[in-house]
């Protein structure tokens, strides 16, 4: 049998490291090794050094002072930290926090963690299109309201929240404003003056930096304050104690140095790539649905509904392109995604759903094939679906009585 | 996860995918499963006068296993009678198939369709005699 190549279609699970980034980091693997915080010599000046450079990259792809900006392990550390530390901080004044039904697992916990602790917690829904309703945001701030939290690109469908309305509202209210933008960082462009931003949660992995490094953005001037999670020696301004890794920051700093050049030309190329595999797929196969606004998502995110073929069939069928159904995070179990049903999807659909993600290392070429793959399994699947064969039949499948199991 | 060769190759290469005419009197057709729980089985049996099954054919929207069992299912059943057909159990398939825990339903749901197509063949020859 011939060896068919894996191909990388996962890219908002995670990125490879961009080569260029590793290469910055390498040094400080080896010969650039002392303690960051180490304020008696050149090996920790030096160590120091290559964190407050990264520390500067990363603020400037987001307009922001470098002083702002806390290094952590990643973005779930960054959500959980803003929306707790800003709770605990400012909880006994204010005690009400507004999200919304699809935010991310560690942001939707970390508000039910908070729900238990005499907080109020307000889950904005979505309309079809996974967009929050800017007028029911403003209805539901009260003058409890201390943060809205609400995700920039989402994880699984790849749309783009008004966040410079959204931000406008909360400056209008007073209410803090986060934003997890471990999808949107690089994706999109992010200013946290122009959008309002306060408390901005960043991941690594997401943007070809390693995975366990983020950062957190935490607005000084209006002054945003938050309670540290973690007791230490008080790194990170006393907000994030524990010795930095330098290594993991530089990458950090350089994949955000890089977007900061190329964001625009490496969009133009995946929406180029969206455009083709969705133009090909919808071309030869009728009842496929994108799932999320059409006009306002990432060019390298297409979630996809394919009408009477069961997703894990045919991520079985098409086993050499990573693909994910629903989230990593959920796709253990069996039930459908609940950012899905959110959405309104009904429940046959969203358990024929996945999630095609496009990236920097992606090719024209690996695009093509992709689309003839999926195509091809998509009716072979269908040929043997019951359900397809009721449909053409003109039988109305939400008519049938099923026995529910 | 790693899938046994048996069941991938009944996921690839599906044996018995197919309809037959669910009004004639000798076929049974078994539909179960819904939707909403992603998984779909259809099932059909032709039944010879002597009681054996002679053809059996199916379409399945579900996951890998659930299209394996399915297939798995109708090559078994051909050449038993009623009774026999019956009588098959869940676990063998999910030991033939060598299913991981979490697909065990799969294997259910195709027990539960070889006995749905079988009753409905009985009851429309019990109509007619």
């Amino acid at each position: 049998m011939k060896q068919i190549k894996n191909i990388y279609f996962d890219y908002q699970a995670t990125t490879p490291v961009d080569p260029r980034v590793l290469k910055k980091m390498m040094p400080y693997f080896g010969e650039i090794y002392g303690n960051p915080h180490s304020r008696n010599h050149s090996y920790g000046w030096e160590a120091e050094e290559g964190v407050e450079v990264a520390r500067e990259q990363v603020a400037n792809l987001i307009g922001a002072n470098p002083k702002e900006i806390i290094f952590t392990s990643g973005a779930t550390e960054s959500n959980n930290l803003a929306i707790k530390g800003v709770a605990e901080f400012y909880g006994d004044k204010k005690n009400h926090i507004i999200t919304c039904v699809t935010e991310h697992k560690c942001v939707l916990e970390s508000c039910r963690n908070l729900d238990g602790k005499g907080f109020k917690i307000t889950y904005l829904p979505v309309s079809s299109d996974g967009l929050i309703d800017l007028d029911l945001l403003k209805k539901e701030i009260t003058d409890k309201t201390l943060l809205v939290s609400i995700m920039g690109v989402h994880n699984e469908i790849g749309v783009i929240q008004p966040l410079e309305k959204i931000g406008q509202i909360c400056r209008e209210n007073e209410v803090f404003f986060h934003t997890d933008c471990a999808q949107a960082i690089g994706k999109i462009p992010l200013d946290v003056e122009k959008m309002n931003i306060d408390l901005m949660s960043i991941s690594g992995h997401k943007i070809y930096a390693p995975k366990g490094v983020g950062a957190l953005y935490i607005r000084r001037k209006p002054r945003v304050r938050i309670s540290s999670m973690i007791s230490g020696g008080g790194q990170e301004r006393g907000m994030r104690s524990g010795t930095l890794s330098p290594a993991l920051c530089v990458g950090l700093g350089e994949a955000c140095n890089i977007y900061s050049q190329e964001m625009e030309q490496e969009n133009k190329m995946l929406s180029k790539f969206k455009k083709m595999m969705l133009d090909g797929i919808r071309k030869a196969c009728p009842d496929v649905y994108l799932n999320g606004s059409e006009m306002s998502r990432v060019p390298g995110n297409l979630n996809l509904s394919f009408a009477y073929v069961e997703g894990e069939s045919l991520m079985m069928g098409i086993k050499n392109l990573a693909v994910s159904s629903g989230s990593a995070c959920t796709s253990a179990s069996l039930e459908p995604s609940y950012v899905l049903k959110a959405l309104g999807v009904e429940e046959e659909l969203a358990h024929t759903s996945l999630r095609i993600g496009f990236g920097r290392f992606t090719t024209e070429n690996e695009v093509k094939y992709a689309t003839k793959t999926i195509v091809s399994e998509v009716m072979r699947l269908r040929e043997l679906s019951p359900l397809w064969e009721m449909a053409q039949e003109g039988v109305d499948i939400s008519k049938i009585k099923w026995a529910h199991h | 996860m790693a899938y046994s060769k048996e069941l991938l190759d009944h996921y690839e290469n599906p044996k018995n995918v197919g309809s037959m005419d669910k009004d004639s009197a000798e076929v049974g057709t078994g539909l179960v499963g819904a939707p909403a729980c992603g998984d779909v089985m259809k099932l059909q049996i032709k039944v010879n006068k002597k009681g054996v099954i002679e053809d059996a054919k199916f379409k399945t929207f579900g996951c890998g296993s659930a299209i394996a069992s399915s297939s798995l299912i109708t090559e078994w059943v051909k050449g038993k009678n009623l009774d026999e057909a019956h009588s098959i159990k869940n676990t063998e398939i999910a030991n033939h198939l060598a299913l991981p825990p979490v697909k065990i339903h799969c294997s259910i749901l195709a027990e539960d369709a070889i006995k749905a197509a079988i009753d409905d063949y009985k009851k429309k020859n019990r109509k007619n005699r």
